[in-house]
């Protein structure tokens, strides 16, 4: 195990606490790096999809891991981008603008957005943002003119100085990958800066941030528009990566998801938007592996079990009908929220600072040290 | 002319006057105690002056400056801090950030520098951590500096909250409080540190106690008030002798 001994200021403000770090995360990008050139194209497709959702991540995180304000709008946000993108590449805007202008419009959008947030609390707040979700996927179907309604826009392969990157191509993949690590970046910047502190303090206890002199209202905005701008790139990239759009691909479900990420990652940490977006793209494959082998695994077990050809038959037609089952993956999602928020909390980034202490303290590791107890319970809280 | 003066401070949820009408003014440089009975109306003038409520009438000025129609968040960068009576601190951050967020008043990068990490913003921060550390070294928090709030006994929560409103470096700090949930010790130290505010840092103290042998050690004038009212003011001695204090405490 290793001590730190801090003798300056500046021990505590730089990003990596001690030259571990700079090895690991070095030998990870490395990694990344060389990744198209080994992987197979499946994957790599994969492998982008969890750095777009990692950035919204990233965002969520802002806005309700460390602000404290629940949203499940960053679909719309994540539309609003994506529609920008596709409206301004057919008036041959180049990439660079398109990219700016659709995180600049999603920032305001969100800060717009912001504003009930001032009012509004916990519960409520999500209901706001629900309702602005509808509206922007009412909008998109209806105002043909601009998003074609439900037939949905086609996205042209993005073409940057002058050479088309096409969207598996491993150009895109460094693409996306750099926006999530300069995302990463400067929300890890922001976090250690007054406005960081500002948007903790908020959620923790905002008589408190008040009489700190954070202005909570000039805060609350700020941050949804960042979280809102960051979501804008994201989904520029995502409307490039998917090539056509249509507003039933941002439904509830994909704010949900987005929720998933940051859930089962780990709220309180950025590791966890990353480690919540991998689960989330993989899961998807597990489950599409799940619906096509599992009737014939339990049909197969069946029948070493002594089930008659006719009966195993029965089972797997049984199986099957369950497994392509409409509103399934909803369920299981469902399953999952319920299963963390029990018995992980603090997400697969906690579990994985767990088994991290395990090693580090040996024989001496106490089930008891990551326990939240409540010694002081507040009677009365001006809000 | 004071250094912070209420006029005729009222606050009326619809019937029940919680302030009735208070005047009083504070000198710089004294610790001045706000004693009376539960629901006497102590923390509502303390939630007056940091405009967490406002005021239904009367007027509140603050070297000079009339403060009565500031944003909440302007107290404290005119200089008044405060504590709360029951503790309001960041639970899961950890306690210098805690501390951090108390130099808020005192930062000024723009959130694109902040975005960066500018030299100015990496600069500020060492700025504000110097701070930070002196206030911990004033108040002997070395062991917590690290650790998150929520596994912070209660006592030690009571300090962070002093601690906290001391890195806004105030002119003028408002103590909900401070003693309750102190064991005898602590409550001693915590005497110690209320005089060292006054005598070594400068500051003008405002306190609310219910703890009289705190009152009667740290303080220079008492006001006593029941029911929203003033009843009594001067020194330590001559408010416990005044008889309506005596009648509000004991009964007539």
């Amino acid at each position: 195990m290793r001590f730190l001994f801090k003798t300056d200021y500046e021990d505590d403000i730089r990003l990596f606490p001690h030259s571990g770090y700079v090895v690991s995360y070095g030998v990870l990008l490395a990694v990344l790096l060389i990744a198209p050139y080994v992987l197979s194209s499946y994957l790599m497709s994969q492998l982008v999809f969890v750095c777009i959702y990692a950035t919204v991540g990233v965002a969520l995180l802002i806005l309700t891991g460390f602000t404290g304000q629940a949203s499940l709008g960053h679909a719309a946000f994540l539309a609003i981008g994506a529609y920008t993108a596709a409206y301004l590449q057919k008036y041959n805007v180049p990439f660079p603008v398109y990219f700016l202008v659709a995180g600049a419009l999603t920032g305001l959008i969100g800060a717009i957005v912001g504003f009930p947030a001032l009012r509004l609390q916990g519960i409520y707040l999500v209901i706001a943002t629900i309702s602005f979700a509808f509206i922007v996927e009412e909008i998109l179907a209806r105002w043909e003119s601009v998003t074609n309604g439900n037939e949905g826009m086609r996205v042209k392969a993005l073409s940057l100085l002058g050479v088309t990157v096409s969207r598996d191509s491993p150009t895109f993949y460094f693409l996306c990958l750099a926006v999530l690590v300069l995302t990463i970046v400067g929300t890890l910047n922001l976090l250690r800066s007054p406005t960081g502190r500002a948007f903790v303090a908020i959620r923790d206890s905002e008589t408190a941030a008040r009489s700190m002199g954070v202005n909570v209202a000039l805060y609350k905005v700020k941050s949804f528009a960042i979280s809102a701008a960051i979501t804008g790139f994201a989904g520029v990239l995502f409307a490039h990566k998917l090539s056509f759009i249509s507003p039933e691909m941002f439904t509830l479900q994909l704010s949900i998801e987005f929720i998933i990420v940051i859930l089962i990652g780990g709220t309180f940490s950025l590791h966890g938007a990353v480690l919540g977006a991998i689960f989330i793209v993989m899961i998807d494959p597990f489950l599409t592996y799940l619906k096509d082998d599992l009737p014939g695994i339990i049909a197969g077990i069946a029948a070493t079990f002594g089930a008659g050809t006719q009966s195993a038959a029965n089972i797997h037609s049984k199986v099957a009908a369950f497994a392509s089952l409409n509103g399934l993956k909803g369920a299981i999602y469902g399953l999952i929220i319920v299963l963390f928020v029990l018995f992980e909390p603090l997400g697969l980034y906690g579990r994985w600072l767990k088994i991290k202490l395990f090693f580090q303290l040996f024989p001496l590791y106490k089930r008891a040290t990551f326990k939240r107890q409540k010694i002081y319970v507040k009677s009365e809280r001006n809000r | 002319m004071s250094y912070f003066r209420a006029e005729n401070l009222s606050l009326h949820f619809g019937g029940l006057k919680a302030v009735d009408a208070v005047s009083f003014a504070i000198e710089k440089g004294e610790i001045l105690s706000i004693i009376g009975p539960n629901g006497a109306g102590k923390s509502s003038i303390f939630n007056l002056i940091s405009r967490i409520y406002r005021p239904t009438s009367g007027r509140m000025f603050f070297e000079d400056q009339d403060i009565t129609e500031q944003p909440p968040y302007d107290i404290a960068r005119l200089g008044i801090a405060r504590t709360f009576q029951n503790i309001e601190l960041f639970e899961n951050a950890t306690v210098l950030s805690n501390l951090l967020v108390g130099r808020h008043r005192h930062s000024t990068t723009q959130l694109w520098q902040e975005l960066l990490f500018l030299p100015s913003v990496r600069a500020n921060e060492k700025v504000h951590r110097r701070r930070v550390e002196q206030v911990i070294e004033f108040l002997d928090l070395e062991p917590y500096r690290d650790k998150l709030i929520s596994g912070l006994p209660y006592g030690v929560r009571k300090v962070i909250e002093l601690a906290r409103a001391l890195c806004s470096e105030p002119k003028l700090i408002l103590l909900d409080e401070p003693s309750s949930g102190l064991n005898v010790e602590e409550t001693d130290d915590m005497s110690f540190w209320i005089r060292d505010l006054k005598n070594e840092l400068g500051i003008t103290v405002l306190m609310v106690e219910h703890d009289m042998s705190l009152v009667n050690r740290v303080s220079d004038r008492v006001i006593a008030l029941n029911y929203g009212r003033v009843l009594a003011m001067g020194s330590p001695a001559e408010v416990q002798q005044h008889p309506d204090v005596v009648a509000a405490y004991l009964g007539a």
